[in-house]
Formats: structure tokens, C-alpha cells, sequence
């Protein structure tokens, strides 16, 4: 056997990514890979194009407006939560309708501690305990949902009706009873004045670059983890559980366990984006989990690729900055547009309208090359 | 001691007895049959086995220890390994990939699976995707698969469904190369000309019970065997 034997060096992480098993920190290292089967682009060219692009955003603020960055920075910071519905969806097969619901729950989370902390460096604390109390209840809910052998479309209508009882719920939190020390819910009007994240006197705030730079940097470092995660040996187990989960379970591998992880590792993504919402915003409303923000996820990941997550990356952006120039003209318009999107894509690329059409591009690159 | 008992093992789906108080062992290097006619139970007991089916009654024992209300994963882990009928290998993903993932890096016992990707000619085919193999490659695949956990029992059922006949000759050659690397196989099958070339060990089923079992030479010379099962085709 390739790997060594048992648990000496295993560290925590390394126990996390792999029940089947332990390998010692130095091979888990070596295989650390961020191309490899599980992404669709890979090679020099593609990340010369993505590293352009990354230095192109941080360059930006030199010479762009804060308006544009801040409108930026909205459609970027819902790439964490559209990455881990990726995993989730795309990689191991389990639709979730409820990923803004972990958005609202950090959010709200963070909103609540951030204002009884009366904001500045504390709200980092804030923040950490908003994801940490998301992941929570990414655990016990995913584990009755996984354990109680929940399998196929009841995920989806289950994940619905969670993310709908938590939007009826903070819905009705319009009265003073509902102010939890210094926060008041607000019911629909939504919780506002929540401070926003700030690190000794630096404020990462919607009208200012550094929450630009933090957001950009974070949707950097994610993407790279979540190929890194994608093409390591969970990865593949993951996506063996979406092939055949039954072929896997009579491998030895509790697939139970992998769903659990990866629900909670894209739940906590999604408080991510919560967190960073709010920051941005100051404000967080119950439509934020309502039902047509959570198809929005559903729809990036579909529109841009399921199983990739540059794809999925570039329609978060993309969808966003199209949803935003035409709710200029009409919110629901914007909504016709994007449900057509997910029509036209379901019927005619199933795979995602970017991942065909990149498919369609290197095929016409291999056939021209050969001719 | 037997390395796989089963105990009155029971189940019924409706009013229809699938597995009727099924009493089988097998020993430590076993290369063990089982044959009957349709429904009689084998894929059934199968799953009892593996624990993909609850018994109604009855119980699996593994090194004597009690694994019936064990998880499939579980069982796994402690030696037990099937491959299914229809091949179940991860169509979209590459052979290696596959090979990848039936690795496991808890298997102390040797690299059997290494040996059986050499052994059936895969080695060299890593780099394709698992649908891009041929029928009896994918089967082949499949085989290697189950052996990464280093079992110490292997679940076969019909190995050489759809395989042609060369496939067939090379499949026995190495299921009986397997068993004597100490491995215990149990393999369903219907065709009974490779049912003589491997086994050394006969279970007939009829409607969800042990009806027979004894080795090929004793089914071949019962009377009851030949009515029910055999017919005079095989005789």
C-alpha cells in the first residue's frame, strides 16, 4: 500500500478529509493538487488568465471608482456560498434550496453579537461565532437529514421548507419582544445599523476598498481551496457518493459521514457570504432567506456548471452584475431574465451554459489544431 | 473457526419467503458455488450478507463475531466484499480514479489490488474512463475494486454474466489464482461449466432455502438436483 501506517502524525485536518484511512502529514502534503480530475479547467493558460485576473481586480481601486467596487463586491461576496453549493450539488449530488438560510442565520448572527459588541475589532469575534453557530446547526440538521438515510428529491423540498419556516419565523420579530439586548429583528422591515467588520480601526464597509480587497482576497483563497479539496482523495470520494452511493458504502466508506462534512463545509460557506453581507450592507432583512433568494444559489451554480467552480464563480459574478443593470429598469425583470436563463440551460446545456460553451470552444481548439 | 456463518438467516418481502432460515458456512479459503434457478434467493442472500437488507431473523456471524446489524461500510471494513451483477464501477470517472477511491489505505495485508490490475490486463488501461472499457473490463474493474480493502470474503455475483467466452476462461483462471492467495470467494453462478472448473464448494437455493449442498460431483450425481435445477441440458 502507497500509504504508510497508522495514526501517529495524523493531524486534526487530516482525520477530518479521510475516514477510510490515515497517511501521515508529509504524503498529505505531496498530494495536494489544485488541478486534476474534478476541475474542467486546468493547465498554464487557464491559470495565467485566472492570476490576470485576480491582479487586474487588486489593481483596480488605483484607478476605479468606489461605487463600481462596492457594486463589485456585492456580486463577489456571494461566491463563497455559490462554491460550496457547488460542492454540494455539483460534486456530491445533494441539491439544497437552503443554503440562504445559513446565510441568513450568520447574518443574523453576526448582526446580533455585532451590535451588543457595539462594533470594532470585536466584531471579528462576532463574526467567528456567527459561523461557528452555523455550522452548528448545519450539523444537527444535516445529521438527521443524512443519518435518518435522506436521499434523492425530499434533500431539496426539506432544505425549502427550512430556509421558508426560518423567513416565516424571523418574519413575525417586528415586536419589542424580539429585541435580543441592543438588536431589534424588526420582522420584515429586517434588523439594521449593524456595524460592520473592523479590524484595529480598519473598516471593511460597503464605501470604502478594504472590504473590496478582503472579499476579493477571500473568493481567491476559497476557490484555490475548494480545488485543492475537489481533487484530493475526498474529493473523489465525494464525487464516488453522487455516482453510486451504494457502490461506495460497500468500499468501507461511511457516506453518511461525507455528506454531513460536505453540507456543513458549504452551510459555513454560505455564513461566510452571510457575514460579508452584512458587513457590506449594514442591514439584513427576512427576504434575504425568502423563497426567491433561494433559488438564486440554485440558479448561479446551475447557469454557470454544477460541477465547476470557475464556472460557477464567473456566473455568480456575471448573473449579479446582469440582475443589478436591469433592476434599474425593474426588480421582476430581472427575475424573467434569470428563470429564462435556467430554462434555456436545463433544456439545452444540462452541464451549464458556461461549461458547454467551453466545451464547445476546445473541441473547435482541438479539431482546428488537428486539421 | 468458519469465517462466515449464517444462522436461520430470514427474510421475507410481503408474503413471499426470499431467504427461508438460509444455514451456510464457509471456511477460511473456500472457493464455495452458489447456484439455483431464478428467485430462489441467491442475490438476496447476498444482501443479508453485506447487510444491504436487514434479516427478518437469523444471524451473520464474521470470525464469530455477530455482524447482523452491522452497516454495509462496516462490513467492509472488516473483510467483506461483493461485486454486483450488473457492473457498478463510477462510469464517469477515470479507471484510476476508480482504482483510487477502492484503495484503502487502512489494508495492511499486501497490494492485491495491484496484483489483480496486472493480473487482468488493466494496468495499462488506467487512464481511461470506466465506460470507455469494454463490458468484461468493466467487470474486470469492478473485481480489482472490491479487492482494496484486502478482504478476507469476496461476494461474486455472476461474475461472467455477458462476458464472452475467453473472458469467461480468463475470469475462472482468476478467480481460483485469488483463492489461493488465501482469499475466500463465494461466487452465484448459472453457468454450471464454470461452476465445475472453480468451485470446490456447492450451495443449491430453491425457493429461499439450502436445499443442497455438498460439492459439484455430489450435486451432479443427486437425482432431486438434476429435477430441480440441473435438467438434463446439464446433465
Amino acid at each position: 500500500m502507497s500509504a504508510p501506517g497508522d495514526s501517529s502524525t495524523k493531524a486534526a485536518m487530516i482525520s477530518f478529509v479521510d475516514d477510510h484511512g490515515s497517511f501521515d502529514r508529509q504524503s498529505m502534503l505531496s498530494r495536494l493538487r489544485i488541478d486534476g480530475p474534478q476541475s474542467f479547467f486546468v493547465g498554464p493558460l487557464f491559470w495565467i488568465v485566472a492570476v490576470a485576473v485576480l491582479a487586474g481586480l487588486l489593481i483596480y481601486p488605483v484607478f476605479g471608482s468606489v461605487f463600481l467596487a462596492s457594486n463589485l463586491t456585492n456580486f463577489l461576496l456571494n461566491v463563497p456560498l455559490a462554491l460550496g453549493l457547488a460542492l454540494l450539488w455539483g460534486h456530491c449530488g445533494v441539491l439544497s434550496f437552503g443554503q440562504m438560510a445559513f446565510f441568513g442565520i450568520s447574518g443574523y448572527c453576526y448582526g446580533i453579537l455585532a451590535i451588543n459588541m457595539g462594533g470594532g475589532s470585536l466584531t471579528v469575534l462576532a463574526a467567528a461565532i456567527a459561523l461557528a453557530a452555523t455550522a452548528l446547526v448545519a450539523v444537527a440538521f444535516g445529521y438527521f437529514m443524512f443519518y435518518g438515510r435522506v436521499s434523492g428529491w425530499i434533500i431539496p423540498v426539506l432544505t425549502l421548507v427550512f430556509t421558508l419556516v426560518l423567513e416565516t419565523f424571523l418574519g413575525q420579530t417586528a415586536g419589542y419582544e424580539w429585541k435580543i439586548g441592543e438588536a431589534l429583528l424588526g420582522g420584515y422591515n429586517g434588523m439594521t445599523g449593524i456595524p460592520s467588520l473592523s479590524i484595529a480601526g480598519l473598516e471593511f464597509n460597503g464605501f470604502t476598498f478594504p472590504l473590496y480587497y478582503l472579499v476579493v482576497i477571500l473568493v481567491a483563497a476559497l476557490f484555490l481551496g475548494m480545488r485543492i479539496l475537489a481533487n484530493s482523495h475526498f474529493g473523489h470520494v465525494v464525487v464516488a457518493v453522487r455516482e453510486d452511493f451504494e457502490r461506495t458504502e460497500l468500499l468501507g466508506y461511511d457516506i453518511r459521514r461525507y455528506q454531513l462534512m460536505v453540507f456543513v463545509i458549504a452551510a459555513t460557506l454560505a455564513g461566510c457570504s452571510g457575514v460579508l453581507y452584512v458587513s457590506w450592507g449594514n442591514y439584513i432583512t427576512p427576504s434575504s432567506v425568502g423563497l426567491l433568494a433561494a433559488t438564486l444559489p440554485v440558479l448561479w451554480v446551475a447557469v454557470g456548471g454544477k460541477t465547476s467552480f470557475s464556472a460557477v464563480l464567473i456566473s455568480t459574478v456575471l448573473l449579479g452584475l446582469i440582475s443589478d443593470s436591469l433592476a434599474v429598469y425593474s426588480g421582476e425583470f430581472a427575475f424573467v431574465l434569470l428563470g429564462a436563463l435556467l430554462l434555456f440551460g436545463m433544456m439545452f446545456a444540462p452541464d451549464g451554459i458556461i461549461i458547454t460553451m467551453a466545451a464547445r470552444v476546445r473541441a473547435l481548439i482541438r479539431k482546428g489544431g488537428r486539421s | 473457526m468458519s469465517l462466515l456463518v449464517l444462522e436461520g438467516l430470514t427474510r421475507f418481502f410481503g408474503g413471499i419467503s426470499a431467504a427461508d432460515h438460509i444455514d451456510l458456512t464457509l471456511e477460511p479459503g473456500e472457493l464455495h458455488c452458489l447456484i439455483g434457478p431464478n428467485g430462489a434467493g441467491k442475490s438476496t442472500v447476498f444482501k443479508l450478507m453485506m447487510g444491504l437488507l436487514r434479516p427478518q431473523s437469523g444471524h451473520v456471524l464474521l470470525d464469530g463475531r455477530d455482524i447482523t446489524r452491522l452497516h454495509p461500510y462496516q462490513r467492509a471494513r472488516l473483510g467483506l466484499s461483493m461485486k454486483y451483477q450488473a457492473t457498478r464501477v463510477f462510469a464517469n470517472l477515470s479507471a484510476k480514479q476508480n482504482v483510487d477511491i477502492a484503495r484503502s489505505r487502512r489494508a495492511t495485508n499486501g497490494d492485491v489490488l495491484a496484483w489483480a490490475l496486472d493480473r487482468l490486463g488493466l494496468a495499462g488501461r488506467l487512464s481511461a474512463r470506466a465506460s470507455e472499457l469494454s463490458y468484461g473490463q468493466q467487470h474486470w474493474l469492478e473485481m480489482c475494486m472490491v479487492l482494496g480493502n484486502c478482504p478476507k470474503l469476496v461476494l461474486m455475483d455472476e461474475p461472467t454474466a455477458g462476458m464472452t467466452p475467453e473472458e469467461t476462461h480468463v475470469t475462472a483462471d482468476f478467480l481460483k489464482d485469488l483463492n489461493e492467495r488465501g482469499i475466500t470467494i463465494i461466487v452465484i453462478e448459472h453457468d454450471m461449466g464454470f461452476v465445475r472448473e472453480i468451485a470446490n464448494q456447492v450451495t443449491l437455493l430453491h425457493q429461499g432455502r439450502v436445499f443442497r449442498q455438498g460439492t459439484i460431483g455430489d450435486m451432479e450425481r443427486d437425482p432431486e438436483v438434476q429435477r430441480i435445477y440441473l435438467g438434463e441440458s446439464h446433465g
